[in-house]
């Protein structure tokens, strides 16, 4: 069974259609890259699956729960999102770090709170800290756990990003653009942790204009365009030999 | 008698102090309660659009056979689904307070009550008046310095900490409030230290502040000289002030 299965879902901006009848879903393990131009729709796509937009209609699953459903209002429940929510993890194009806390406590902050909040009773202060700074020795901060985000280069900061989701632990991890706002240089580092977890089979849903990367790393691949899915398939049916006019005019672009 | 006038200067000083004081104690909640007033966007009549938008959804329309306008409500019904009464509520009353001088809402606030209804409820508690006058004009002024920090801390932060599954409480508190703080300490110390200097307006309905003080010689002793002695006091006030400021300032100087 898909981990996540993602059903009709509509979104309009006023009279703009952001989304339409968008459909897919994702084994568990996998990398989906989605591609297409500014505008297409493939933000406004990963913020639906995180709650951060609420679709018109359609509906969103995740191991067979149906997390939204936008034809029943017992699933749109304020309370229930917050846990729901938990199921993603989403990184930031501009990174969103929380500028008055180091870098470790950026990584540890949410899951202390849930402990405040009595949610998660096993676990410790102590595990959270462990685990954090693990977390940031594998994106290879070890040396940077007390240093403040405005300390941090831009790579820096979006490897601190990708640890605070990642210690949430959630089932499918989302990345907005995420090298959009690094120079070449720290697009590299950051990409290697990406596709590091891509080896460690982390279930990712990735919306990046890297099309070389997206093409090595992704099992799937989406491409938008004017809040369609106009093709998919796997990255070398897509990028190899694309049937749509659109997505070969697209491509084009990015051919050196 | 320089050591006379002193003594008059200092007590006059307590009393300005303690009006001062009250009003921070009091306004700078206030205030923060007035701009989440400010920035509500509470809607209690937007069911009225609710019913209409399920009709809508009628499958001929759907699939554009009937064109949706037929169900468009009127413009009446449209602008009272948008009001929203808090938001409006509170702009009117900062409207009144920062449009009246704060000396005229002293004089109403004081004799308004003994002169319109008759009944005197302030007794011989000038000063109870005077708070009540200072709290209600600061807390209207802080209210706009506050809800300018809180606009300016960017949506990014809200919506990663949303993600990371934080109660909207714990996003204020933990994430929002000290970017807050930070952005609004240059224009709160502006105000502050402008309330120092408003403290001379008490006078006006008779009580003994240190402009009082000063003058009450000119008539008592025919001697000018305490009253231009009391801006030294004030001066020395707003150095502390100053200072203390800079202090804060440094202190949140960690982050950016």
């Amino acid at each position: 069974m898909a981990i996540l299965d993602v059903q009709h879902i509509e979104k309009n901006f006023g009279m703009t259609k952001v989304l339409q009848d968008i459909n897919f879903s994702l084994e568990e393990g996998q990398v989906l890259a989605i591609i297409g131009s500014s505008g297409s729709g493939k933000t406004t796509l990963l913020r639906c699956l995180n709650f951060l937009e609420t679709p018109d209609r359609g509906r969103i699953s995740v191991s067979g729960e149906t997390l939204f459903d936008a034809e029943d209002p017992s699933t749109q429940r304020e309370s229930e999102i917050r846990r729901k929510r938990l199921h993603f993890g989403l990184v930031f194009q501009n990174f969103n770090l929380f500028p008055q806390y180091t870098a470790l406590e950026n990584v540890t902050l949410a899951r202390e709170l849930m402990i405040k909040r009595g949610e998660k009773p096993g676990d410790s202060l102590k595990s959270i800290r462990r685990e954090g700074k693990v977390l940031l020795a594998q994106m290879g901060l070890q040396d940077r756990m007390y240093n403040y985000p405005h300390q941090l280069s831009g790579g820096q900061q979006q490897r601190v990003a990708i640890a605070r989701a990642l210690a949430m632990k959630p089932d499918i991890l989302c990345f907005d653009e995420p090298t959009s706002a690094l120079d070449p240089e720290l697009t590299g580092e950051v990409l290697k942790v990406i596709r590091g977890l891509a080896d460690q089979h982390t279930t990712m849903i990735i919306v990046t204009h890297e099309m070389s990367f997206a093409r090595d790393v992704a099992d799937q691949v989406l491409f938008m365009d004017g809040g369609l899915v106009v093709e998919e398939g796997r990255p070398e049916e897509v990028f190899g030999n694309p049937q749509q006019a659109r997505t070969k005019q697209f491509l084009e672009k990015y051919k050196g | 008698m320089f050591w006379t006038v002193t003594q008059s200067l200092l007590a006059g000083l307590g009393t300005a102090t303690q009006l001062f004081a009250l009003t921070l104690l009091f306004g700078l909640p206030l205030g923060l309660v007035i701009a989440f007033g400010s920035m509500s966007k509470w809607t209690p009549f937007r069911f009225l659009l609710l019913p209409k938008k399920k009709e809508a959804l009628s499958s001929a329309q759907e699939e554009g056979l009937l064109p949706t306008e037929k169900n468009e409500p009127g413009k009446f019904i449209k602008a009272l689904a948008a009001f929203q009464p808090v938001r409006v509520l509170t702009d009117i009353i900062v409207w009144i307070v920062r449009g009246t001088p704060l000396m005229l809402q002293l004089i109403i606030i004081y004799y308004g009550p003994g002169l319109w209804f008759d009944n005197n409820i302030w007794g011989s508690g000038r000063m109870a008046a005077c708070t009540v006058a200072f709290v209600i004009n600061y807390a209207c002024y802080f209210s706009v310095i506050y809800r300018g920090g809180i606009q300016g801390v960017p949506a990014g932060q809200r919506e990663a900490a949303e993600v990371l599954g934080f109660t909207k409480r714990q996003i204020f508190f933990k994430v929002t409030l000290l970017q807050m703080i930070k952005r609004i300490v240059p224009p709160m110390s502006n105000e502050i230290i402008t309330l120092v200097k408003d403290t001379s307006l008490a006078r006006i309905i008779a009580i003994t502040e240190l402009i009082k003080a000063g003058e009450a010689f000119m008539k008592s002793d025919g001697i000018t000289w305490p009253l231009f002695y009391t801006g030294i006091y004030y001066l020395l006030f707003v150095g502390i002030l100053t200072v203390l400021f800079n202090l804060i300032e440094r202190k949140l100087s960690y982050f950016r």
